[in-house]
C-alpha cells in the first residue's frame, strides 16, 4: 500500500514510540501522587512540557494538554467567548474553510448570541491580514484563523494577521493542527496568543495535543474534577501519550527543513502529472501550501468511486470530509474556495509524508490517470460533456 | 469469484441477503446509501446523524458476516429524484409513491451504476421479489411469500437491470429469514420493519411538503362536481383522493375527495358512488419484457400496494403508455400512483396513473 493520506493521520515514529514505552509498564505513576514514583512521572510530564514549549516558542506554563486537535479549538474559542463576554464584546472572527471543530464551535456561539464574521478565502484558499483588520470592530473578541488548511493545504499569512490582531489588541487563536512540525511556526515570532496542535498529524500518537496559550489568556475548562493542567483541564495526564507527542514533534523539528526539501520536490511532481489530465484543477495557492498536500478536482469524477479504485490499486487517499456516517460529504472547503457542487464531489486529496518516494509518487500518478480516464469512460455526465450536451465547467 | 454488492439499510431483510449472497459463493461487499440530512427530513440533529443507527446496523451486520461495508453518499441525487418530485406531485394535487422513485432513480439506476463501476458483477437487495430467466429473458415474478411480496414497486427494472439484480430473500418466507437472521445472531433480527416513508417523520406529509418545497399552501374551497362551495381546505397538500377523514364538513352522508385541483386551488367532494372509475390512462410505462404488446391484453391490475388484483383489458397507446378498462369500476384510482399488471406470478409491467 501507498499511505498518502497523512493530513488524517500518520504512521508514529519509532521515537516516539520508543518515548512511551517505559511510561506504561515502568514508570506508570500518577503524576498527582505524592510518593516520589508518582513525582518520577510528574518530572517527565514537566520536560515534556517545557521540550514542546519550546519546539512552539512559548513557556512550559503555556502548555495544556489536551485530547487533540478538537478540543484545544473548543477549548480556546469557548474561553475567548467567555472573556468577550464579560466585557460586552460579542463578535468573532474567522474564516469560511476552518476545520468543524472551530465551525461548529462557532455555530454553537451564535446560537448564545455572538456575531460570527467568516472571512472570504478567495479562489487561491488564502485570507488577506487586510481583510481581517476590517472586519475588527469594537466589540470584536477573537479572531481564529487556521495555520494551514487541512484539506487544500494552503498557509495563511499568520505572522501580518498577528500583527493586526495585535495592533487592535483583539486575542488571536490559530488551529495549527496541520502547520506544526511540517512547517516553521513560532507563536512569539507569529504574534499568536492561543494555538491548538494534535500529535498524531506528526508522527506521534493518537488522542493528544496541545493548547498552548500565552500567559494572562484566561482558558475555561471544559472538563471539571481534578486539579490537573492548572484546573483548566481535569483527568489524569495521558503521560506515555505526551512523552509520545514530545519526541515526535523533537524529531519533526529537528528534520523540518530536510524532510520539507524532499516533500516540495515529490509535491510538485504529483502536481505536474496530475495536472496533465485534461479537465482538472488543482485546489489551492499553487506555491504557499503545505510541502505534502496537493488536492485536485477532476471533472465528470465521483469521488467515492475515485477513492475506492485507487484503494484497489493499493493508493490510501482522501477526498472531502468523512461524515460520521463515513461516508463523503462535499467539501466545504472546496466550496468556499468557489468550486461548484459537481466539481467539488470529484476532488481528491493526497497527503505525502517523508515516508514516500518519488517511486511512490510515478505510481500514484499512474493510478489516478488510469482511474480518472476509466470512470470518465463510464460516466453519463462525461458523455454528455463530450458530446457537447453539457459544458465544462473545468478547462 | 463474482463480485456482489449487496444494498444494506441495516434492516434485517437486506442483512440476511446479504448473508444469503456469500453463502451463493460470491465476493460481497455491503453498502448503505447516505439520502438525506437529517435537517432535511425534519428529523432533530440531535436524535442520531444521517440515521446513523441504520447505518451502523449495517456495519456491524456487514462486519459480523466478514464484508467490507461503504457509505454512499446520494443526498444531492435524492433530494432531485426524489424528495423534490415527491413535494412537486403534492403540490400538482397527485400522490406520489416516492418508494418507487427511490427504486427507480436511487437503488436500481445510481447505485446499480456505482456497482458496476466498481467492478461488482451483481447488486443485491433485500426485496421480496423473484428474477428468473428463460433464454437470455428475464422475468419478475411476485416472491413465495406472498404476504412479503414487494414485486409492485419493482416493475421499472429493464431487462438489462434485472440481469444484474439479485434477490436472494424472493424464494423464502419472512419467518426463515427472522429465523435466519437470529441464528446467525444479527444485532437487528427483531428490528421493528419500517412503515413511514423515510424522509417523513411521523408520517406528516403535508409538513414534509412544505419543508421541501420552501413553501406554504394556502386554503381553499371545497367544491361539489356540480360547483356548490361547500366548505374551506387547509391547502391541496392534505388530501388524497378517496379520503374521508379530517375534511371538517358536518353533513349527513359522508363526502370522500374526489379530485385536487391546483389550478384553482379547490378540493373535490363527493359521495362515495362518485370514487369509482371504469377507467385509467398510465404512463411511463414500463415493460419488464422490452416491447410493448402490439394488441389489447387480458390480465390482472394492482392500483395499490395492498390492494388485490382486478382483472383489466389493457389498451397500449404507445411504446410506454397504456389505457386500462376494468372489469369492475374501481374506487379511488388515484393519480400519481403506480398501476402494475400482473399475468399470475408474472409482472408484465407498470406505469404512473395519470
Amino acid at each position: 500500500m501507498i499511505y498518502a493520506d497523512n493530513a488524517a493521520t500518520t504512521r508514529m515514529s519509532q521515537s516516539a514510540i520508543a518515548a512511551m514505552l517505559p511510561y506504561m509498564d515502568k514508570l506508570y505513576g500518577n503524576p498527582s501522587s505524592l510518593y516520589a514514583f508518582g513525582q518520577q512521572a510528574k518530572e517527565a510530564l514537566e520536560d515534556a512540557r517545557a521540550r514542546i514549549a519550546a519546539c512552539l516558542g512559548c513557556e512550559a506554563r503555556e502548555i495544556t494538554f489536551t485530547s487533540g486537535g478538537s478540543e484545544a479549538d473548543n477549548q480556546a474559542i469557548l474561553s475567548a467567548a467567555a472573556a468577550g463576554e464579560k466585557q460586552g464584546k460579542k463578535h468573532i472572527i474567522s474564516t469560511a474553510f476552518e476545520h468543524h471543530a472551530v465551525l461548529h464551535t462557532l455555530k454553537k456561539l451564535e446560537k448564545q448570541g455572538f456575531a460570527v464574521t467568516l472571512l472570504d478565502v478567495h479562489e487561491n484558499g488564502i485570507v488577506a491580514p487586510e481583510q481581517v483588520a476590517q472586519a475588527i470592530r469594537e466589540d470584536t473578541c477573537l479572531v481564529t484563523v487556521m495555520y494551514a488548511n487541512n484539506e487544500i493545504g494552503t498557509v495563511q499569512p499568520i505572522r501580518e494577521i498577528g500583527a493586526v490582531c495585535r495592533e487592535k489588541g483583539v486575542l488571536f487563536h490559530t488551529d495549527a493542527v496541520q502547520a506544526v512540525g511540517h512547517i516553521p511556526v513560532d507563536m512569539g515570532a507569529d504574534n499568536v496568543d492561543m494555538l491548538s496542535l494534535s500529535a498524531h498529524k506528526f508522527h506521534g500518537p493518537k488522542g493528544i495535543g496541545v493548547l498552548a496559550a500565552k500567559r494572562g489568556t484566561r482558558l475555561v475548562s471544559l472538563i471539571e474534577g481534578g486539579a490537573q493542567e492548572r484546573g483548566k483541564r481535569a483527568g489524569t495526564e495521558n503521560i506515555p501519550a505526551i512523552m509520545g507527542m514530545a519526541a515526535a514533534l523533537e524529531e519533526a523539528v529537528r528534520n523540518l527543513d530536510a524532510n520539507a526539501q524532499k516533500l516540495y520536490a515529490m509535491r510538485d511532481t504529483l502536481i505536474d502529472g496530475l495536472s496533465a489530465i485534461p479537465h482538472c484543477i488543482l485546489n489551492g495557492d499553487s506555491t504557499r501550501r503545505l510541502p505534502g498536500n496537493v488536492n485536485f478536482c477532476f471533472e465528470g469524477i465521483e469521488g467515492e468511486s475515485l477513492l475506492l479504485l485507487l484503494d484497489d490499486r493499493g493508493v490510501a487517499a482522501s477526498s472531502g470530509s468523512a461524515c460520521t456516517s463515513g461516508s463523503l460529504d462535499p467539501s466545504h472547503v472546496l466550496l468556499a474556495i468557489g468550486r461548484p457542487h459537481e466539481i467539488a464531489h470529484g476532488s481528491l486529496r493526497l497527503t505525502l509524508s517523508e515516508d514516500n518516494t518519488q517511486d511512490d509518487v510515478q505510481t500514484i500518478i499512474t493510478a489516478v490517470r488510469e482511474v480518472v480516464s476509466y470512470l470518465r469512460s463510464m460516466s453519463p455526465v462525461w458523455r454528455s460533456l463530450m458530446q457537447g450536451k453539457q459544458n465544462f465547467i473545468l478547462k | 469469484m463474482a463480485r456482489a454488492m449487496i444494498a444494506m439499510s441495516g434492516g434485517v431483510d437486506s442483512s440476511v441477503a446479504a448473508y444469503l449472497m456469500k453463502e451463493a459463493g460470491y465476493d460481497c461487499a455491503g453498502v448503505t446509501m447516505k439520502l438525506f440530512e437529517n435537517e432535511d427530513a425534519g428529523v432533530s440533529r440531535a436524535k442520531t446523524c444521517c440515521s446513523l443507527e441504520d447505518v451502523e446496523d449495517a456495519r456491524s451486520a456487514a462486519y459480523r458476516l466478514g464484508m467490507k461495508h461503504y457509505v454512499f453518499n446520494f443526498t444531492e441525487d435524492f433530494r432531485r429524484c426524489v424528495m423534490e418530485k415527491f413535494a412537486r406531485s403534492y403540490a400538482g394535487g397527485v400522490t406520489p409513491n416516492p418508494c418507487i422513485d427511490c427504486n427507480r432513480f436511487m437503488k436500481f439506476d445510481k447505485l446499480l451504476q456505482r456497482a458496476e463501476v466498481l467492478g461488482y458483477d451483481v447488486l443485491a437487495t433485500g426485496h421480496y421479489a423473484q428474477i428468473s430467466e428463460i433464454d437470455g429473458q428475464y422475468v419478475l415474478k411476485k416472491a413465495a411469500d406472498k404476504a412479503k411480496d414487494q414485486s409492485y414497486v419493482l416493475y421499472m427494472l429493464t431487462q438489462a437491470q434485472l440481469s444484474r439484480i439479485r434477490f436472494p430473500l424472493g424464494n423464502l418466507l419472512k419467518a426463515q429469514v427472522r429465523w435466519t437472521a437470529a441464528r446467525l445472531d444479527l444485532c437487528n433480527a427483531q428490528k421493528p420493519e419500517s412503515q413511514d416513508i423515510c424522509f417523513v417523520p411521523d408520517g406528516d406529509y403535508a409538513a414534509a411538503v412544505e419543508r421541501i418545497s420552501g413553501r406554504a399552501f394556502a386554503d381553499g374551497d371545497f367544491v361539489t362536481a356540480d360547483g356548490c362551495v361547500v366548505g374551506r381546505h387547509k391547502g391541496i397538500i392534505r388530501y388524497t383522493i378517496g379520503q374521508r377523514k379530517g375534511l371538517g364538513i358536518a353533513s349527513s352522508e359522508p363526502y370522500y375527495v374526489c379530485g385536487v385541483r391546483p389550478a384553482e386551488n379547490t378540493v373535490l367532494l363527493g359521495r362515495e358512488n362518485e370514487l369509482y372509475r371504469a377507467e385509467a390512462d398510465v404512463d411511463s410505462f414500463n415493460w419488464i419484457s422490452g416491447c410493448a404488446p402490439q394488441s389489447p391484453l387480458r390480465c390482472k391490475v394492482k392500483l395499490r400496494y395492498r390492494q388485490p388484483e382486478q382483472p383489466v383489458t389493457v389498451i397500449p397507446t404507445s411504446d410506454n403508455s397504456v389505457h386500462l378498462l376494468f372489469d369492475e369500476s374501481q374506487r379511488a384510482v388515484t393519480p400519481g400512483q403506480a398501476a402494475v399488471l400482473y399475468d399470475g406470478d408474472v409482472v408484465l409491467g407498470g406505469g404512473t396513473i395519470v
